[in-house]
């Protein structure tokens, strides 16, 4: 279910290991290194303590910053005599208008001169039912059926209809833009090279930096909604793709064009097929990304659950606001295991046996008469158009109970344990948070720049530290350099109790099934779930501070996290782990001594993985207390003065994350390195 | 040889879902048809003999507090109902709105807080809004704390004394100082500055959404533990918790003017109506009543209780309050 998991875990290292068996001297002692490295840097600090920190005030802009107002403010002026608006923008914006008022007229809302849509509720279940079975199997089509009818329970059909027809529509035309893109920087190095900074780019861009002038470009509707979130969810479908078109054996390519067959052919016929599966994860992997858009896009009127979440958190609503987003939560378990069963859907073919092959065709066709029929009741009849309402029974939507149970947990909470996670959050803060905060942000600047590059030298490869030097030095072009040492710390020590919950949970998990098979749909929640439902019973908790987003972002990156180490820790394999037992390993010697080192790989991978997702909630922090580069992004979005600064700050942002995804991934593929001489 | 094609199973799944599916189509069969009782209520009601001009079509921006969410679904009702226009109710973010002005998706915003910079650009410079005079309620932007403080220290309202409470407000975040709660980035603030000038041991700290500031007010509330901050009214919040001003030394106009100097209260906002010169010079009837409409802060937190505290639907928080008040939606009819 996540988002950025197989986009960014299936991507080939950056750099090859740059740590060859004659490497540095260094390279033999990189602990001491590293710690040596951090002592001098606490004598810089208390000797040079709040010098040459470029500190910026809150309230202040630098001039850049206005510059970059004044670029908005002439497009923006322009609009209508420049010819890209008139010629390009213009018609990009009208056929997707014209997609998505298609799928919305066919499902959510009333179009066609009708009153209502032209598929009413039952016919949308049919359809779903059909579609999953058909190309899933049976257990996911019982689910699809019963999560949607589920949604019309809770009182939400239309508004979950309206953000399955955004989410179908954005869905398309990434698909559409990125299958083809994917495939063709599988095929091409260069391509491949040019693509992955500009994918890079659009997946930790904050939404919140470009959503407003997408509205000046495509004007406030459909248009701006679907793609928005297309910047977001187009990308790991390009990616996987690629990914997906590279891990075809090339003896099966090479087999392929021995034989005669043309590029188009070995195309067609050979490397898209063999990579069908690989690219219906990609697919996944957009929907889910798409998903997650809900909420933010709302902020620009897009219609669906993202506005029942956005109403009640003005009310600090937060029962409503749950029940909102558990319907965003099971629309994803959906889409998720419906499009894992389509990938899933060949193998499956293969082991039929001849009768149920024979079966099939009828079967299908007596599917289809039935969802046919469902079709066209909805369309007809009103009862199956709008989903029935409780009003004028002595029952109630199960919605309101929901939204009232969760209320009644957030109260519960709220009143018994404020006072365990305010002290956690005072000792966090200031035993770990502070000191490490106090470091970036009081060190002088080129002392910081000198230790983040020795740094990336040590623990990744030169190229790693020549990134580092470079976004650091934009960072310190956007004016936003002591916000950004802000934000860094704090994205540091989540990530630090990101990977420990990975650990010990993963750990769990990967030693025992059943504990996998209770906590994955917790974590599928999590990850799913839109923060603004849970912001507010945070504050309550911690209070509106650098914690409380730190909590906020463990809460989001913690389940990938959980996920690689489990895995990572089932993959060791069974050989190693009889022998140690049969050593007589005990427990806790088999969970540090062979495990965790055979898992190395996982859990590099999960710390880089975490550090992305917790840079993800960077702006939601902002929301909540955490100040910095995430305010400073959302006062850009909120107030036309501060446009030019919340673009640096999401610049920032993004140079924060192509320079830790950069060292962590030199790390990794060092690790993997090593262990294969 | 044959019998591969014709197991049971085949025949009893397609009798399943074909008694399933007739089942259904004979329900349907005491069910309404669509369109047959359900247009009614959807067909708009233009064309009634009432309405001189056609109204056509408002966009309305319902921008994100409940404040505006009341304006707006009394207006919206109103526009219905009278005047048989098609409104568009379009949620979105003050800044958003004002572009919404110049691409021509948005009419109308009924709550405008001050937002100088977006008048100069949008009225001013782009001419594409006008200013459609005031909304009858006045913006009051102020310092505030949680009511048992102001009961236990009834000296703390006067912002001279504060000094002397600093340390109860103490946190991890304000660094020693006192912390003082900003909220959502959005609405113009002067805090930081104001605290300098007054020579407040106060530091602030920025919540950063409405939502995480009045969560924090409420908790304090709620634990009696400390807090001030940054607040203004007409809020629906006040009537849940109802925070106490502190004082601050007095606005004069021009003590805002440079924010090096600040060392006042802030202005009072005459909350202000923005239309679309598009609209304006529409000859709508619809504009005619927004132009009238004008209601008192009680008034706008009567519905926002409705909907904020009863959960009440914004359409039925009009219709009650528009029930209830009959004469004042007389007059803004009134011709």
């Amino acid at each position: 279910m996540a988002v950025l998991e197989a986009a960014k875990t299936t991507r080939p290292p950056a750099a090859p290991p740059a740590a060859t068996p004659t490497g540095p001297v260094w390279a033999a002692h990189r602990g001491a290194v590293v710690a040596g490295v951090i002592a001098v840097w606490v004598v810089l600090w208390a000797l040079l303590r709040n010098r040459f920190t470029l500190t910026l005030d809150t309230a202040s802009t630098t001039d850049l910053h206005l510059r970059i107002n004044d670029v908005r403010d002439s497009i923006d002026a322009g609009r209508n005599s420049n010819p890209l608006f008139l010629y390009v923008f213009n018609e990009i914006r009208l056929v997707i208008d014209a997609l998505t008022n298609a799928i919305s007229g066919l499902i959510a809302q009333p179009a066609f001169g009708r009153p209502v849509p032209l598929l009413g509720w039952l016919g949308v279940v049919a359809v779903v039912m059909f579609v999953a079975w058909a190309l899933g199997n049976g257990r996911v089509s019982l689910l699809a059926g019963a999560v949607f009818v589920f949604f019309g329970l809770q009182g939400l059909w239309t508004q979950a209809m309206d953000t399955l027809a955004l989410t179908l529509a954005a869905v398309l035309v990434s698909l559409l833009i990125g299958i083809p893109l994917g495939v063709w920087a599988g095929l091409s190095d260069r391509v491949n090279r040019v693509l992955t900074p500009v994918l890079d780019f659009m997946q930790t861009m904050p939404t919140f930096v470009y959503l407003a002038p997408l509205t000046l470009f495509f004007l406030i509707g459909p248009a701006s909604a679907v793609i928005a979130t297309l910047i977001y969810a187009a990308p790991p479908a390009i990616r996987i793709t690629a990914h997906g078109i590279r891990s075809v054996a090339p003896a099966t390519v090479e087999a392929s064009v021995a034989l005669g067959s043309t590029p188009r052919q070995t195309l067609f016929r050979v490397l898209l097929p063999v990579a069908r599966r690989t690219i219906v994860l990609g697919i996944n992997q957009t929907i889910m990304a798409a998903l997650s858009m809900v909420t933010i896009a709302a902020l620009i009127d897009a219609p669906g659950l993202g506005q029942n979440v956005l109403k009640a958190l003005q009310t600090l609503d937060v029962g409503t606001a749950f029940n909102a987003g558990m319907s965003i939560v099971l629309m994803a378990i959906v889409l998720d295991r419906v499009t894992t069963a389509m990938s899933e859907r060949v193998e499956v073919a293969r082991l039929m046996t001849p009768q149920a092959i024979a079966r099939r065709p009828y079967l299908l066709g007596a599917g289809a008469v039935a969802t046919l029929v469902c079709v066209y009741l909805s369309y007809t009849f009103a009862n199956y158009a709008v989903f029935p309402t409780p009003e004028g029974t002595s029952l109630g939507y199960i919605g309101d109970d929901i939204a009232g149970a969760a209320d009644a947990v957030k109260d519960w909470a709220q009143s018994n344990l404020t006072f365990f996670t305010q002290t956690w959050k005072d000792v966090s803060t200031a035993w770990f948070l502070d000191p490490v905060e106090h470091l970036l942000v009081e060190s002088p600047w080129f002392v910081v720049v000198a230790v983040a590059v020795v740094l990336s030298l040590v623990i990744g490869n030169v190229r790693a530290a020549v990134t580092t030097a470079v976004c650091l030095a934009v960072v310190i072009g956007t004016g936003l350099w002591s916000d950004t040492m802000t934000t860094l710390a704090a994205v540091l020590v989540a990530t630090v109790l990101t990977v420990l919950i990975g650990v010990l949970v993963g750990v769990w998990m990967g030693r025992s099934r059943g504990a996998d098979r209770a906590i994955r749909p917790v974590l599928d929640a999590a990850q799913v779930m839109p923060s603004f439902v849970y912001l507010i019973p945070f504050v309550a908790l911690f209070g509106a501070t650098r914690f409380t987003a730190i909590v906020a972002a463990v809460v989001y990156s913690a389940p990938i996290a959980i996920k690689l180490v489990a895995d990572g820790i089932r993959n060791v394999s069974a050989t190693t782990v009889e022998a140690a037992l049969s050593a007589g390993t005990s427990t806790l010697q088999m969970i540090r001594k062979v495990q965790l080192p055979m898992a190395r790989e996982a859990l590099v991978l999960a710390t880089n993985q975490g550090l992305i997702y917790v840079l993800s909630m960077v702006v939601i922090g902002g929301l909540i207390g955490a100040g910095a580069l995430g305010y400073d992004v959302v006062a850009g979005f909120r107030q036309s003065t501060y446009f030019g600064k919340g673009l640096a700050a999401g610049l920032a942002i993004v140079m924060l994350g192509v320079m830790l995804d950069r060292v962590t991934q030199a790390a990794s593929g060092r690790t993997g390195g090593a262990k294969r001489r | 040889m044959t019998r591969i094609g014709s197991p049971r199973g085949v025949r009893r799944t397609a009798r399943v879902a074909l008694v399933a599916t007739f089942a259904l189509a004979l329900a349907a069969c005491g069910g309404a048809k669509v369109g047959e009782d359900t247009t009614s209520s959807a067909a708009p009601a233009a064309g009634g003999s009432g309405t001189a001009a056609a109204c056509g079509t408002v966009n309305i921006a319902i921008n994100p507090w409940v404040g505006y969410e009341a304006d707006a679904a009394v207006v919206a009702e109103l526009l219905q109902s009278k005047l048989g226009c098609t409104v568009v109710k379009k949620n979105l973010d003050e800044q958003v709105s004002w572009q919404g002005f110049g691409t021509g998706e948005v009419d109308v915003i009924l709550e405008n807080w001050g937002h100088e910079d977006l008048k100069k650009k949008y009225i001013e410079e782009q001419k594409v809004a006008v200013e459609v005079g005031p909304t009858g309620r006045e913006g009051k932007i102020g310092w505030f704390v949680v009511p048992w403080m102001a009961e236990k220290y009834p000296d703390i309202t006067d912002s001279k004394n504060l000094n002397k409470y600093a340390d109860l407000f103490k946190t991890s975040e304000s660094g020693g100082k006192g912390q003082f709660l900003d909220g959502d980035p959005g609405f113009v603030t002067i805090d930081g500055p104001l605290i300098k000038n007054l020579g407040l041991n106060f530091k602030v700290v920025y919540t950063g959404s409405e939502a995480a500031l009045i969560t924090s007010f409420r908790q304090a509330e709620k634990e009696k533990k400390p807090a001030i901050g940054y607040f203004y009214s007409p809020q629906w919040f006040l009537s849940e918790v109802p925070l106490v001003n502190v004082k601050l030394p007095e606005y004069t106009a021009g003590c805002d003017a440079d924010p090096k100097t600040v060392a006042c209260d802030y202005p009072v906002y005459n909350l202000d109506k923005i239309a679309s010169a598009k609209f304006a010079t529409s000859g709508s009837p619809g504009y005619d009543f927004v132009k009238k409409f004008q209601w008192t802060n009680d008034d706008q937190n009567v519905v926002a209780k409705y909907i904020a505290v009863d959960k009440m639907s914004p359409e039925d928080a009009a219709k009650k309050w528009i029930a209830d008040n009959q004469a004042k939606v007389d007059a803004w009819f009134a011709s």
